[in-house]
């Protein structure tokens, strides 16, 4: 078996995997502190997801109306649902400023204010002084802020040469025997060789799981493949059962229109033509949080009141704005209306739907980056080795509810500590402890498996199962019969990987392998979030539970720690740790948690 | 009779057929290259016929649908099936384009799906990029200024001066423009295409870069620009609509004017 297989050995001071926002930012943080840095990707890094994100990031500059980073912080703890680590969100909304400054600096073209600074758009859930209003605080590059962005970080690590190696797949991680990470194994579609990657520091930057659903705005290559292997390596996920369906997904093919559609003044109608949101959010509302938006909408939906010939979808209305201010401000999504609706945005609604966008949960790390092993004794024991940022990681600065905005935020503002904190405890010039020959034996084992895979289920019918019981069963509402059901389900559905079966049996560019390697990542991340969702006996951010409508902070008012045992059907293992009630510094004290209304 | 060879490889195969269900009542072909680098067999078409009441309304959803139903070994780039990343740029019905944005219906007949022209396969639709990629990474696109950047706010750029990059920073470097371009079909090693002229432009035109000299210093060159014979082939083929051609003239305005 192994022994077949051409292994090519490395050193590397730090190894990043993923090149999106976070993986690019902390690549040029630890390329610039002088560390050997080798940024592994399965795409080439402007093709990652990063590239979709569109409204805008999230910053009190206050270039258009008064703002600060206080009531940044205040609106991400109440978006969060009282969930997230404040000394986490302090440090992620004081960095916001001076992140957004530097992207600048780095030659990202944002939009302009009539003054020649940024400019800044209303986005949901953001608010002047505590929920008064809703405040201009995304900074955007048109509709296409994510594009902007990921372009200008991969050209300052062409700046900075550098090292990448693209269209790698990592298969997982090295572990020694106290618990360390030492580095990961990775497949070269190219060449079809396989790699071990010997380093002082891994940072996993390997984005979020979106296609564990059937309908997400998400890309093809979201697939959790960090998760995967961290739960391979036998640590935990946090916060999986929070998964965020943002309100405007197109009907039908799922594709993203941004928030910043709303915040530019678009709204939604019933098919009584009401504008809804209205009743469910009085104060700001098309622009709640998303969560609270997409109940609005999915109630409307049940309760009779869909658009459509069967009732099924909401409108998007957005042609009062006039086609000027859609051409220059939203050209992006006026563009993907017209190709995957059919509609002319300048002069009919879009068909829209909540669909699934963004996940809270994932690897438990804290705000320097270092990812956690909590125990009973210490919740935030950390892994030696190890880091992760961006949406794989769960820091968690988002809670049971991300805001729009604060994802290109937090990949930013945590790619940037990643760098800083490897810079900090990795040294250069310490000798490497190489790797023993047996290292990484088990992961190939599992490439080897899995390639020579002859059971009789083609992977994409295991996918579509899976991600039909996701969809089903772990949706915007959910009750404690549905979501038995759907633990169920999808146990059962686990169970059949073994019988998968692949049809390419080459070593390059064999993507019916990668489709199947990043199913069993998948199906780790799906087990967790349905598992989790189980557990959790309250309604808190994302996570709607019909039989327990109430936040219930006494009891729930804690991280789930998810443990998926691949070996064992993909049985889950429970346990919860503390949330966060302190802050970073005295400047700013903990929000005692109250009633979250817009 | 003048006699000549072919390189390896380069004459295509009529290869397998799968035909559509019996049921099927919307059927359409799909033509598609395959070219299987462990074989050492010339490269083939093979024909899928679907059932388009079954499939989605783009190409890459055909294709997705032959991977997922009918065979697993087809292999293509994909990621974002919104027209954003550039992953899936292939040559579909003679035009370069993104399988993603491309609607079936737009095609009469038999879609006929090959890689990006004139670029090393690496496997059926996957090319190798690795040149365009280093040719981006040739003409340093970064900003680049002596200033130094304001402590506590951002370099000011007044809306007049910021719609000066309208039309090329949207780029999504998918390279259906270079590999588009006879041009650069016949030079790619000394000529730097259309696409990473546009990015080169990008440059030249934002206020804030200082390095407008040194840039036009390294363009002017009888390959590297000056390969550019106004063809257009670029500009119509631009899945995104943008206008490389123009980007290119721009720059050759530039360093007219600056000789005069």
């Amino acid at each position: 078996m192994s022994e077949s297989y051409k292994i090519i050995d490395h050193n590397y001071d730090v190894v990043v995997m993923g090149a999106g926002g976070a993986g690019l930012r902390a690549t040029l943080g630890t390329v610039e502190a002088g560390l050997k840095t080798a940024c592994i990707t399965k795409v080439f890094p402007t093709r990652s997801h990063t590239v979709a994100a569109q409204g805008g990031i999230g910053a009190s500059l206050g270039n258009m109306s008064e703002d600060h980073w206080q009531w940044h912080m205040y609106d991400t703890v109440k978006g969060s649902d009282w969930l997230g680590d404040q000394d986490a969100i302090e440090y992620m909304c004081r960095n916001a400023v001076p992140a957004v400054h530097e992207l600048e600096h780095y030659g990202m073209p944002f939009s302009r204010t009539e003054d020649g600074k940024i400019y800044q758009r209303p986005f949901g859930g953001h608010t002047r002084d505590h929920g008064k209003a809703p405040v201009e605080r995304a900074c955007a590059a048109a509709d296409r802020t994510g594009h902007a962005m990921l372009h200008t970080l991969y050209q300052q690590c062409l700046k900075h040469k550098a090292e990448f190696f693209v269209e790698y797949i990592a298969l997982d991680l090295i572990m020694d025997e106290d618990g360390t990470c030492r580095g990961l194994v990775a497949w070269d579609l190219d060449t079809g060789e396989l790699h071990r990657f010997n380093a002082k520091m891994v940072i996993l930057a390997s984005g979020g799981y979106g296609r564990a659903f059937f309908s997400c705005t998400s890309a093809h290559t979201c697939t959790g493949d960090g998760h995967g292997m961290v739960a391979r390596a036998g640590l935990g996920l946090q916060d999986m059962e929070f998964v965020q369906f943002h309100p405007t997904g197109i009907y039908g093919s799922g594709c993203l229109i941004t928030e910043g559609a709303r915040g530019e003044g678009g709204y939604l109608t019933n098919s009584e033509g009401e504008r809804f949101m209205e009743r469910y959010a009085p104060t700001v509302k098309d622009l709640a949080s998303r969560d609270v938006v997409s109940r609005g909408m999915a109630q409307e939906i049940r309760d009779g009141r869909g658009v459509g010939e069967h009732g099924e979808y909401i409108h998007l209305h957005l042609e009062h704005l006039g086609s000027e201010v859609l051409w220059e401000r939203l050209p992006g999504i006026t563009e993907t209306a017209k190709i995957f609706a059919g509609v002319d945005a300048t002069k009919e609604p879009i068909p829209v739907l909540p669909t699934v966008h963004y996940n809270m949960g994932g690897i438990p790390t804290n705000y320097k980056g270092e990812v956690l092993r909590p125990t009973a004794k210490d919740p935030n024991a950390i892994v030696k080795g190890l880091m992760a940022a961006g949406e794989a990681a769960c820091v968690s600065v988002h809670g049971a509810n991300r805001l729009g905005t604060n994802s290109l935020l937090d990949l930013v503002v945590f790619g940037r500590a990643c760098g800083l904190h490897a810079a900090e405890v990795v040294d250069p010039k310490a000798s490497f402890k190489g790797l023993k020959p047996t290292d990484g034996e088990e992961a190939i084992a599992r490439f080897d498996r899995l390639r020579w895979a002859k059971g009789s289920r083609p992977t994409a019918d295991i996918r579509l199962e899976m991600q039909r019981v996701m969809q089903g069963n772990c949706g915007v509402f959910r009750t404690a019969e549905i979501l038995k059901e759907g633990k169920d389900k999808l146990s059962e559905t686990a169970k059949t990987l073994p019988d998968v079966g692949v049809s390419d049996r080459s070593l390059i560019w064999n993507s019916d392998l990668v489709e199947t390697l990043e199913l069993e990542n998948l199906m780790t991340c799906a087990a967790a979030t349905m598992n989790s969702a189980e557990a959790r006996q309250e309604s808190r951010g994302a996570h709607a539970h019909e039989d327990y409508p109430k936040r219930d902070d006494e009891v729930w008012m804690k991280h789930t720690i998810a443990k998926v045992d691949d070996t064992k059907g993909y049985a889950v293992d429970l346990t919860y740790r503390p949330v966060n009630n302190f802050t970073l510094t005295d400047e700013v004290s903990y929000i005692e948690p109250k009633e979250r209304v817009y | 009779m003048v006699e000549f060879n072919l390189p390896a490889n380069s004459v295509v195969k009529e290869g397998k057929s799968f035909s559509a269900p019996a049921d099927a009542k919307n059927t359409r072909s799909f033509k598609i290259y395959r070219f299987d680098p462990d074989s050492g067999d010339n490269p083939r078409t093979d024909t899928y016929d679907i059932d388009l009441d079954k499939c989605g309304p783009m190409v890459l959803d055909a294709l997705i649908k032959i991977k997922n139903e009918i065979d697993a070994t087809l292999t293509f780039r994909r990621s974002c099936r919104e027209g954003i990343c550039g992953s899936c740029a292939m040559n579909i019905d003679g035009r370069n384009t993104l399988a993603c944005l491309k609607p079936i219906d737009d095609i009469k007949g038999e879609v006929k799906i090959y890689p990006l022209p004139h670029m090393p396969v690496v496997k059926d639709l996957v090319p190798d990029l690795s040149q365009p990629y280093a040719q981006l990474a040739s003409i340093e696109p970064w900003l680049k200024a002596d200033s130094p950047a304001p402590p506590d706010g951002e370099r000011l750029q007044s809306r007049e001066e910021r719609a000066q990059l309208d039309g090329l920073w949207e780029c999504i470097l998918c390279f259906s423009c270079s590999t588009a371009c006879p041009s650069y079909w016949w030079n790619s090693d000394r000529y730097l295409g259309p696409a990473v002229l546009l990015q080169a432009y990008r440059w030249l035109a934002d206020s804030r870069d200082e390095y407008t000299g040194e840039r036009l210093d390294a363009l002017e060159d009888p390959f590297r620009l000056y390969r550019c014979h106004t063809i257009m082939n670029c500009t119509n083929t631009c899945p995104k609509g943008l206008n490389p051609a123009l980007a290119i003239t721009e720059i050759k305005k530039m360093i007219a004017e600056r000789r005069a």
